[in-house]
């Protein structure tokens, strides 16, 4: 019984900021509102089987999973550098990896902007060069590129944290036995890692799934994810019902992503799982 | 673990140094009276607050929406006591029919009668007892004359595919509806479901030849010679063609919105009286010549437009003569079609 007063007030809190709030989100996805009463109502359901608001899910699932795939086969990679270079190296690797997320995400994505606009910086230089203009912002490109830039370090962080604690008597063994580096990655050091993988794709697909503001500022209201979706019927639109529902669908995507994952993970072993 | 020392050393020092900021500015805050402010984005000379601040002795928190319907879901809400608001037209009667305003004591606003009378008394708030004009203007083309050979004339040049991909829309419901409306020639206030299928039908159609849909940042980005045309509100194109020559601005043939934004007071307002002796001040000649000539929109004071320099006051694109607001349509509530609305404007940006 004394541990358990320390966990009270998490409770309250998750109560308070996890249960309520989704109990809220889920009556609101089914009332709508007629003459205006509250009744109850399969209507916001139905409206997001329409296609229209099918292809914005399916763009989002489609754009979260490219991201995603890319930020996988940039940040493995990256992550193994990290993880063979030297202790004193390392160090100064992993800040200068990290420094970035230091500043705001709202001012890194405005950056892109900047950078990306067809007077902008790489515009210009692509021209010194008698290239271009191209229209690189408010593409299905920019959105893209904003997602892998945002959160390619979340990817990069847990297969580091797993390739690090990996012990470098197994790999050595592996070349001891005859197997080449190629075989090697591939029966000993990628098998051992695949909890980080895991849980940097997961780490990588939720977020790119949910974003509003990437699509907003980079897309410019051309490529309209489900996150946006959302934020109009909330903040302009005041319709809660049908912005619930798109939540609780949203929800179930991120749970089915999840389950999939696990189905891949059953055997994991310590470390480097967020989930 | 002399590194970890050092790091807890020096947050501690930090978390120290912002007690005592705290602390400090504490002190004089309590006998300070506050005022919330609720505006548009780039819609005041900031050193008016400042000025404000000091002749008043309070302190004024402000805040900024991107367009009508972000300030009415905020306050509708009710989560923030803003004390000031200025929403437009159609937005003010909304809010006056659900109470969401409290009205204006005008013996506190004796500036209320330098605002010329063309701008009182408008059908959204008869006898103006909620609200004070701060400003007024009209929607239409912001084109770059380096870019576009041909005279602007008509919102069907949005529809060109000369210019796909460079020109902005604005992220704003009605008034990305209004231009499709105008080709249509359906009023501005339509809620005929056959119209409003067709509106967005069009804009549907525009949608690939459109660049992106904005708000502010479209000043930045025509300044910067990012795109051919956008549809801007008249203010930020006098401010947008000072920062650069080679934009022009044009209200198209088909007419056009004539709007009037008008300074409120939202029923959670905790001072109603500090936020009349707001409003009085921004009618002050002095404050109101500062601000028009900020931000560049049209004033609705007599004397301040008479001190605005001629060239601006005596063009026909800001200073729409009266032949040219008759063909232009003011916005209303539009009560129950609301949502058809924002179910029209969602399917455009969904699509």
């Amino acid at each position: 019984m004394k541990r358990n007063w320390m966990a009270y007030p998490y409770f309250f809190w998750m109560l308070l900021f996890t249960i309520v709030p989704l109990l809220m989100v889920l009556y609101f996805s089914f009332t709508a509102s007629v003459n205006g009463d509250g009744r109850f109502s399969f209507a916001n359901f139905q409206r997001v089987l329409d296609p229209l608001y099918l292809n914005v899910i399916w763009r989002s699932v489609r754009l979260a999973f490219i991201s995603t795939v890319i930020c996988l086969v940039l940040g493995y990679p990256v992550a193994m550098l990290l993880a063979q270079s030297q202790a004193s190296r390392q160090f100064t690797l992993i800040v200068l990896f990290v420094i970035p997320m230091w500043m705001n995400f709202l001012a890194r994505t405005y950056a892109w902007m900047t950078l990306l606009e067809r007077n902008g910086l790489i515009n210009t230089f692509l021209g010194w060069f008698g290239l271009g203009p191209y229209n690189l912002l408010h593409t299905e490109f920019a959105v893209v590129l904003g997602m892998i830039y945002n959160f390619l370090p979340f990817m990069v962080l847990p297969i580091y944290t797993v390739l690090n604690k990996m012990d470098p008597a197994l790999t050595e063994a592996s070349y001891d036995l005859g197997a080449t580096p190629i075989r090697t990655f591939f029966r000993v050091t990628l098998p051992l890692s695949l909890p980080g993988v895991l849980s940097g794709i997961s780490m990588v697909f939720m977020p790119a799934v949910t974003t509003f503001v990437i699509p907003q500022l980079l897309g410019g209201g051309q490529f309209t994810m489900i996150g946006n979706l959302i934020e109009q019927q909330f903040l302009r639109s005041n319709d809660w019902g049908f912005g619930s529902a798109l939540s609780i669908i949203l929800m179930l995507l991120i749970l089915l992503s999840m389950r999939i994952m696990s189905h891949y993970d059953r055997d994991r072993g310590e470390g480097g799982g967020f989930f | 673990m002399k590194k970890t020392g050092r790091l807890i050393g020096l947050g501690l020092a930090l978390m120290g140094l912002l007690l005592t900021a705290g602390c400090g500015g504490g002190e004089t805050t309590a006998e300070k009276e506050t005022l919330m402010v609720y505006n548009w984005g780039d819609y005041i000379d900031p050193q008016v607050l400042d000025d404000f601040e000091a002749e008043f002795n309070v302190d004024v928190i402000y805040e900024e929406f991107a367009t009508n319907e972000d300030m009415y879901v905020k306050i509708k809400a009710g989560a923030s006591n803003y004390d000031v608001a200025i929403p437009s037209d159609y937005m003010i009667n909304k809010m006056i029919k659900e109470d969401l305003l409290l009205p204006i004591n005008f013996e506190n606003v004796p500036n209320y009668d330098l605002i010329d009378a063309k701008y009182k008394d408008w059908s959204f708030d008869p006898e103006n007892t909620y609200s004070v004009p701060y400003m007024w203007g009209t929607i239409g083309i912001i084109y770059n004359t380096t870019m576009v050979d041909e005279p602007v004339t008509s919102w069907e040049i949005l529809w060109d595919e000369k210019y796909e991909k460079n020109m902005y829309m604005l992220n704003s419901q009605r008034d990305t509806l209004a231009v499709a409306q105008e080709i249509l020639g359906i009023s501005l206030n339509s809620t005929d479901e056959q119209e409003l299928e067709q509106a967005k039908q069009l804009l549907i159609e525009q949608k690939p030849l459109v660049s992106s849909y904005v708000g502010d940042e479209v000043k930045d980005l025509m300044v910067g010679g990012n795109a051919a045309l956008a549809l801007v509100w008249s203010g930020d194109a006098v401010t947008m063609s000072a920062q650069n020559p080679d934009l022009e601005y044009v209200i198209p043939e088909e007419g056009s919105n004539y709007w009037v934004d008008s300074m409120v007071i939202p029923v959670t307002s905790q001072n109603p009286e500090l936020a009349e002796q707001f409003i009085n001040y921004m009618c002050r000649t002095d404050v109101a010549l500062k601000n028009a000539e900020y931000i560049g929109y049209n004033t609705p004071q007599v004397e301040v437009f008479e001190q605005l320099p001629e060239e601006l006051t005596s063009d026909e694109n800001f200073y729409p003569t009266e032949e040219i607001l008759n063909n232009c349509e003011v916005f209303e509530d539009l009560g129950d079609a609301q949502p058809l609305y924002d179910r029209i404007w969602t399917e455009i940006l969904a699509s």
